[in-house]
């Protein structure tokens, strides 16, 4: 156990396997007031009050002079912040062109198209564990597959998939609060211009010649700057959060082997299963960028205006007063109204395409692979706190079906 | 031994009966079921169907999206009942505790839940009424004939009033590519329910769709030809449309008429109960084994000034079904109150639009996010200086925030920063509903004054 | 306590719990369309069943065949505010007198 604040602590790599007792002496305090002003707010109903509060904003040019202002670009870019770090009614204007060719009312059945390519990538990656006693989830599963479905979802060509794992790996590490250490914040300028300069060329080849996905649809009606702003924003949290979300999942199952054997016997337990690890072990932890615009009275205290707030996900997740043993395991769980895509107008864009995606890959990853047991437990983490997963998930594996 | 063992004895082997066996009559047996009654359970409905939704019957059905034989609603769990379906409920004899069924059976019970529901208001001209062409819309037969009508060769649907049903109807005619003529005499749709500034917002949107919208203008006759086929509708400004199909949408009737006589404070209004859903009598005097839930109940509400609400929200009928079945079975100290915060739905023209609290009773309003003139808005209302009721155009997300603000007796105006408010609608207007002397049948919530027995209701509305 | 929106489902049980599948050639549903709040997450995994007209408004089908059940689950499991009800009872709705009264 380190020493220090909870916040350093919390951001402390240290305990980045298992954040968990943190948050649960974090709950004492619903609402806790930090020395520079912060408010950390970690029980349910209070994360929930707040994340749909209209007095709470995304937009961290409305903190106070001094404050981190995750999600701004900086200045000299001339850049405008991606929609999540916006609020209505220019949000909502966003979401809502940038919505018009993914999902309805006006393409229902977009996202639904993709799942024959995207259950052939589930295959091909699993046939190449063949002949194989190790992998490593991250790199053999977890992350290939939601890269391929965000480069399908926007148009990017397949060869040059392998150039955002850099670029995207940086970037996320912008929004991690004590990312500075590895010298963040110059790396993901560099990524964010390389990623951009990218992404105007790709943009203005598919304004000439429009193709498949997303960002063709949306060449004529955004500003490239919004285009490629947006574009940036899904590129990074197709790659960061749903490669997390299937490393959980396979974590966790191999951690509870009864529950493994269990859901070998009942596929379908394989819906509820996704929700509990979405619930248990969320790729974003927590929301570290959202203000107050006005006083807000809650749980007994007043968040005075200008503060800002992070919104602990995983700690709410876990609360005992909304979530009954909220610290095991329970697929059977009813009620599972969790956090795990947040809440409120910011309830997470991809979170279909992340369903989808789990929807196809787990249930094959266990039909197929028989596996022997963790190799390495806890597994190395990546150093963001807030977009929290294994860097590498090793396994014994003793075989592959068809 | 406590009196409470006749709880236990009722739980065990009670006869409870159900009369109306709709949306609140099935959750309050699942309700029953669930809460470990085991006794006999009798549900009585003078349709002759299994309980079944209404909202689709003015959206997905008459789009043709679901057959009105599809809307059976899904059940919770099983609650072994006793059927007694297409017989309606003629009496109540309270001292013999029993009910006399339309065939002349008599029911008895222990315990006895009215949740006999509204229907829809008629043409006040019954000739005019029974003209091939005119419709009401409430059952799923209703909402089947008018389906069959529209599917046919019909040159222009009339809609008369402009409540969310009617609205909800005039929508589905113009997606299905019909001419339609709304006719409303309130000076705007919704103004019942909204009020005028929020009315104009709909009359914009219905207008915009391609509504022959009339306002301040009322029906005054049906015109048929020779052979009883509606021709003609003639309006109050002296003029005359061609129409061949017209849906009278005026509101709905509690069905309380069975209950003449039986002594209960049942009337046009409602039958009255105390917030734990008892029904009370003519002396208002609560009863003990009486209870009701529903369109049909009207109770009192304290955020609302403890004013009997009559509720006609979906979500009533499940939350009060809910509460009275629980506290049937259920010794004093363990009732639950019905404290259930008004909350409403309706899909038309492509917005979703929901209301919290009660609007109504609102004496000022301001569009706290977003802007009445993009149609996507939160609309708040005060009433002496507290929030009292919140309505939204595609906002539903914002709507739990203002449930809170309602259930908190905030203070109106709400003054602090919020994101999208637009500066151009920070003052409190007058939300403009129309006078309740008037006939207005656009309100599904109506607030029906202070004490319990219908003789002695006298309100007054409290308007500044 | 007044009833927010985010106050507990009372959910009883779910299809799973069934046991092995009933023969049944179609099923119900019905959505708390007071809890809903458009974020159409049941849309993009049973587009057949579940529409948006405009932004928010939701349109259901409450009736589906078999062929849609597993989405259907998926639906009513990712709905952030767990609004849809999907059948369980299988109960015949017996001793129906069906005179009309």
């Amino acid at each position: 156990m380190t020493s220090g604040t909870l916040v350093a602590q919390i951001t402390d790599y240290a305990n980045r396997a298992d954040p968990y007792p943190l948050y649960a002496e974090l709950r004492g305090t619903p609402v806790r007031r930090e020395d520079d002003g912060s408010y950390l707010v970690s029980t349910y109903y209070e994360v929930r009050s707040l994340a749909n509060d209209p007095r709470l904003s995304n937009d961290t040019g409305n903190r106070p002079a001094g404050y981190a202002r995750p999600g701004q670009p900086a200045p000299e870019s001339g850049l405008p912040p991606s929609f999540i770090f916006t609020d209505p009614p220019v949000h909502d204007r966003l979401r809502d062109t940038i919505n018009r060719p993914f999902g309805p009312p006006h393409s229902p059945r977009f996202l639904d198209g993709l799942r024959g390519e995207l259950a052939k990538t589930v295959t091909e990656l699993l046939d190449a564990f063949e002949g194989k006693d190790q992998v490593d989830i991250v790199e053999d599963f977890s992350y290939p597959l939601p890269v391929t479905a965000i480069c399908r979802v926007l148009g990017v060509p397949r060869e040059d998939e392998p150039r955002f794992h850099v670029w995207a790996d940086a970037l996320a590490s912008s929004i991690d609060p004590h990312s500075g250490e590895d010298g963040g914040p110059e790396k993901a300028q560099r990524a964010r211009q390389d990623m951009g300069a990218y992404l105007i060329d790709l943009i203005e080849t598919k304004r000439r010649h429009p193709g498949p996905g997303i960002l063709s649809a949306l060449a004529p009606d955004m500003t490239p700057a919004d285009l490629e702003a947006t574009a940036v924003l899904l590129l990074v949290a197709g790659h960061e959060t749903t490669v997390n979300a299937i490393s959980n999942t396979t974590l966790t199952l191999l951690r509870h082997p009864d529950l493994l054997q269990r859901f070998q016997k009942e596929p379908e337990l394989a819906v509820p299963l996704i929700e509990e690890v979405l619930r248990y072990e969320p790729p974003v932890q927590f929301v570290p960028w959202t203000t107050a615009l006005a006083d807000i009275d809650i749980a007994g205290t007043t968040i005075p205006k200008g503060s800002p707030v992070w919104l602990m996900l995983a700690a709410a997740n876990r609360d005992p007063k909304r979530f009954q043993d909220p610290d095991r395991f329970d697929p059977d769980r009813k009620d599972n109204e969790h956090l795990g895509f947040y809440t409120g107008i910011h309830y997470c864009f991809g979170a279909p395409l992340a369903r989808i995606e789990l929807h196809l890959a787990v249930p094959e990853l266990f039909r197929r692979v028989k596996f022997s047991g963790l190799l390495e437990d806890p597994p190395p983490y990546r150093a963001n706190a807030v977009l929290r997963g294994p860097r590498h998930l090793p396994v014994a594996i003793e075989g592959l079906t068809a | 031994m406590s009196a409470d063992t006749d709880v236990e004895v009722l739980r065990r082997q009670g006869r409870i009966v159900v009369v109306g066996a709709s949306l609140a009559g099935l959750r309050a047996a699942e309700t029953l079921r669930d809460q470990g009654f085991t006794g006999s359970l009798t549900m009585i409905g003078d349709e002759p169907y299994e309980p079944y939704d209404r909202p689709p019957l003015s959206k997905q059905a008459l789009l043709g999206r679901a057959r009105p034989e599809d809307t059976a609603l899904p059940r919770r769990r099983d609650i072994d009942a006793e059927w007694r379906l297409g017989v309606a409920a003629a009496g109540l004899d309270r001292d013999a505790k029993l009910v006399r069924l339309a065939n002349g059976d008599t029911v008895p019970y222990d315990r006895l839940l009215i949740a006999t529901g509204t229907r829809a208001r008629p043409w006040f001209h019954p000739e005019e009424a029974a003209l091939d062409g005119v419709f009401v819309l409430r059952t799923r037969d209703d909402s089947a004939r008018l389906h069959r009508k529209l599917a046919g060769a019909v040159s222009r649907v009339l809609v008369i009033g402009a409540g969310f049903t009617g609205s909800e109807v005039a929508s589905a005619c113009r997606e299905l590519g019909l001419d339609v003529t709304v006719a409303e005499r309130g000076p705007a749709p919704l103004v019942g329910a909204l009020g005028g500034v929020i009315g104009a917002v709909a009359d914009r949107l219905q207008r915009k769709k391609g509504v022959d919208l009339r306002c301040g203008i009322s029906v005054t006759a049906l015109e048929g030809d020779e052979v009883g086929r509606l021709r003609r509708a003639h309006l109050s400004d002296g003029s005359a449309i061609d129409v061949d199909v017209a849906v009278v949408s005026l509101g709905a009737m509690r069905n309380t008429e069975w209950l003449a006589g039986s002594g209960v404070a049942a009337g046009p209004r409602g039958i009255a109960c105390d917030a734990g859903c008892r029904v009370f009598d003519v002396n208002g005097i609560v009863t003990d084994d009486i209870y009701a839930a529903g369109d049909v109940a009207r109770s009192p509400h304290p955020l609302f000034d403890y004013q009997f609400l009559a509720l006609e929200h979906w979500g009533n009928a499940v939350e009060q079904a809910e509460i009275a079945a629980h506290n049937m079975i259920c010794a004093g100290p363990d009732r639950r109150p019905h404290l259930w915060l008004p909350m409403f739905w309706s899909s038309q023209f492509g917005v979703n639009i929901k209301s919290v609290g009660v609007p109504s009773l609102g004496d000022q309003l301001v569009v706290a996010q977003g802007a009445l003139a993009e149609e996507r808005f939160v609309a708040v209302y005060g009433y002496r200086g507290r929030v009292i009721a919140a309505a939204s155009f595609d906002g539903a997300k914002w709507l739990g925030f203002y449930e809170q603000q309602i259930a908190a007796g905030a203070p109106f105006p709400p003054e602090y920063r919020t994101v999208d408010r637009r500066t151009e609608t920070l003052h409190p207007i007058d939300p403009a509903f129309p006078d309740p002397h008037l006939p207005t049948h656009g309100a599904t919530v109506t607030l029906t004054g202070h004490s319990p027995s219908e003789r002695r209701v006298a309100f007054v509305p409290a308007h500044a | 306590m007044p009833t927010t929106v985010w106050t507990e489902r009372r959910r009883l049980r779910s299809l799973r719990d069934r046991g092995p599948r009933r023969e049944r050639v179609q099923m119900r549903l019905v959505v708390d369309l007071n809890r809903c709040q458009g974020f159409a997450q049941c849309v993009f995994l049973a587009p057949d069943v579940f529409s948006l007209h405009g932004g928010e408004a939701l349109l259901f089908s409450p009736r589906f065949d078999e062929a849609q059940q597993d989405r259907v689950e998926k639906a009513a499991a990712a709905c952030p505010v767990q609004a849809i009800l999907v059948d369980y009872s299988d109960e015949p709705t017996k001793g129906v007198k069906p005179h009309v009264g």
